[in-house]
């Protein structure tokens, strides 16, 4: 899932200073799943922003509404009616989900109240890791399934740099090497055999600009 | 390796490779350039190292903290003081187009070794929050220098005219982790295209000599040139914050109390050095020694002397 996390409350007041009235948007989407931007996150977020506002005699109306997905125009729709009434907009979707909202609703201001920080899994509670970096060519099947372009600090491909050590990464302590998993990965699958290939520079897939996906199959049923 | 007259047969001519292959135990040096716009410090440990060594590395971007352009002191090196560099190339800051542009006038102006490193990670620098680049990693920027010196291709396969034609280093770091895979490693880069190899610097000889066991059972010393990496530690305090302190790195309990119990430790560190150098000579398979007198340039020169190491080889 897209990994995100609430940005602090000084921001977000900063963002909405000049406004009156405006609506806080949640996603019921990955948001909702690592606590940054569900139905609760966005309660909280309406009743810090109107305490604040009204502890400084400037009250502020906050509407609160959250959708399926705020990646899906379909969803979108639903927010006509409170966008109709607001001045501005806070969204707790990913970074997607911002630009879309936004996108949809092309006179009213949004903005986020949230970092979209990774692609990642929630690993432990409180907890969630980095996994995939989105690179458009996976190669998960040459490295036990661990990725290199994630789980290595350099993104290197052909294996463990001088830095690991005790199965770390030279970064921190706190950071395991991801070449160090994928060693011991190959090791437990009798696949070490893997690690001697010699993997070419990468094609990082941007020579078109923003990546887009354009499926035939179903264009082609419209 | 041996058996052949390699000197007929060389694939960028460089001082370093001749010594190399003519069977010489080569010694090299090395010199970080400053973190200033000048070359004061550059010449004077130049100078020093003059007639001592067979080659003077650069490195670039040490640590990644910002310095003065590798190639910028390998010139200086090569004008100035008619020496030879050895160019150390970083995967961190460039991409692989910059890479093989900064090539291309490395070799027109006469730079004929490069040494290929993954470079340390931009967290330990003075710019943490800058991006990395690691478009490609040592292996692939091996690769990349042997197509353009034996096919005269870039990377995207199109012709290059005027090739050029380096004797291609890399790095081998026989203290970091997982160690088995350190010789698997090892044989990639020379697949790729390495003729030499620099050693991460040796501060545990017994790991050393266990590790080039493992080389001579995969024949790897015969099929590149290998310089053990030495470095020598004027203080205990730094050899145990080594110890400790430093990723991919090992010191063997040794190594710190010698320097500890010394009187001396200054001298202790070049005698250590010195007994190092000898030990190297007695390994089979380490064809010669690069000395990383690091922030202590200026002791080079004593070190080779005394380690019986001259006169160098001239051609
Ligand atoms: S290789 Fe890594 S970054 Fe690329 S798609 Fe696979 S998991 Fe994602
Ligand atoms: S220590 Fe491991 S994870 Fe860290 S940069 Fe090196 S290979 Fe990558």
């Amino acid at each position: 899932m897209i990994v995100a996390e609430r940005k602090p409350i000084e921001k977000i007041l900063e963002m909405v200073a000049p406004y009156k009235k405006i609506l806080v948007a949640g996603c019921y989407g990955c948001v909702t799943v690592c606590l940054a931007g569900g139905e609760k996150e966005v309660g909280i977020l309406a009743s810090q922003i109107r305490m604040a506002r009204s502890k400084e005699d400037n009250p502020i109306e906050v509407l609160e509404q959250t959708v399926e997905r705020q990646c899906d125009a379909e969803y979108l729709e639903k927010f006509r009616d409170n966008i109709a009434q607001v001045e501005a907009v806070v969204s707790l979707a990913c970074g997607i989900g911002i630009q879309y909202l936004a996108e949809k609703y092309p006179k009213t201001p949004v903005f986020p109240g949230v970092n979209t920080l990774f692609l990642g899994a929630n690993i432990d509670v409180g907890k969630w890791e980095e996994r995939c970096m989105a690179c458009g060519d996976c190669v998960l099947d040459k490295t036990g399934g661990i990725c290199p372009i994630a789980r290595c600090s350099k993104h290197l491909l052909n294996g463990p740099c001088g830095g690991s050590q005790y199965g770390k990464c030279e970064v921190s302590k706190d950071v395991p090497c991801g070449w160090q998993l994928i060693y011991d990965r190959l090791k437990e699958l009798g696949q070490l055999d893997k690690l001697k290939e010699i993997i070419p520079p990468k094609n990082w897939l941007r020579a078109k600009g923003p990546r887009t996906l354009v499926r035939e199959d179903l264009t082609l049923e419209r | 390796m041996k058996g052949e007259n390699k000197l007929n047969n060389l694939k960028a001519g460089s001082n370093l490779e001749k010594v190399l292959a003519s069977g010489h135990f080569a010694c090299t040096g090395e010199i970080g350039p400053p973190k200033s716009a000048d070359f004061h410090h550059i010449d004077m440990y130049a100078e020093g190292m003059k007639g001592k060594v067979d080659a003077v590395n650069f490195t670039d971007n040490q640590t990644a903290i910002v310095r003065l352009a590798s190639w910028g002191a390998a010139l200086r090196l090569l004008y100035k003081h008619g020496m030879e560099p050895t160019l150390q190339v970083v995967c961190r800051d460039r991409n692989r187009l910059a890479i093989q542009s900064d090539l291309l006038a490395a070799y027109a102006h006469g730079i004929r070794n490069v040494l290929c490193l993954s470079g340390d990670h931009q967290a330990f620098g003075n710019h943490p929050g800058c991006k990395g680049v690691y478009d490609v990693d040592s292996i692939q920027l091996i690769s990349i220098l042997r197509k353009l010196r034996d096919e005269g291709r870039f990377e995207c396969g199109e012709e290059c005219k005027v090739a050029p034609k380096f004797f291609i280093g890399c790095a081998v770091n026989p203290f970091a982790d997982p160690f088995e895979f350190r010789v698997i490693r090892m044989e990639k880069k020379i697949r790729a295209g390495a003729d030499f190899v620099q050693t991460q610097c040796i501060l545990d000889m017994e790991r050393f000599e266990k590790f080039m066991d493992l080389v001579r059972k995969e024949g790897l010393h015969e099929r590149v040139y290998i310089c053990a990496g030495l470095m020598p530690v004027k203080s205990p305090r730094m050899a145990r914050y080594m110890q400790t302190g430093v990723p991919g790195m090992l010191v063997s309990e040794e190594f710190c109390q010698r320097l500890e119990k010394a009187e001396n430790p200054k001298e202790e560190a070049v005698n250590i050095t010195i007994d190092y150098i000898k030990r190297c000579q007695k390994i089979e398979g380490v064809h010669g020694v690069h000395i990383m007198a690091v922030a202590w340039e200026e002791i080079v020169p004593t070190i080779v002397e005394k380690a019986g190491l001259l006169p160098r080889p001239t051609f």
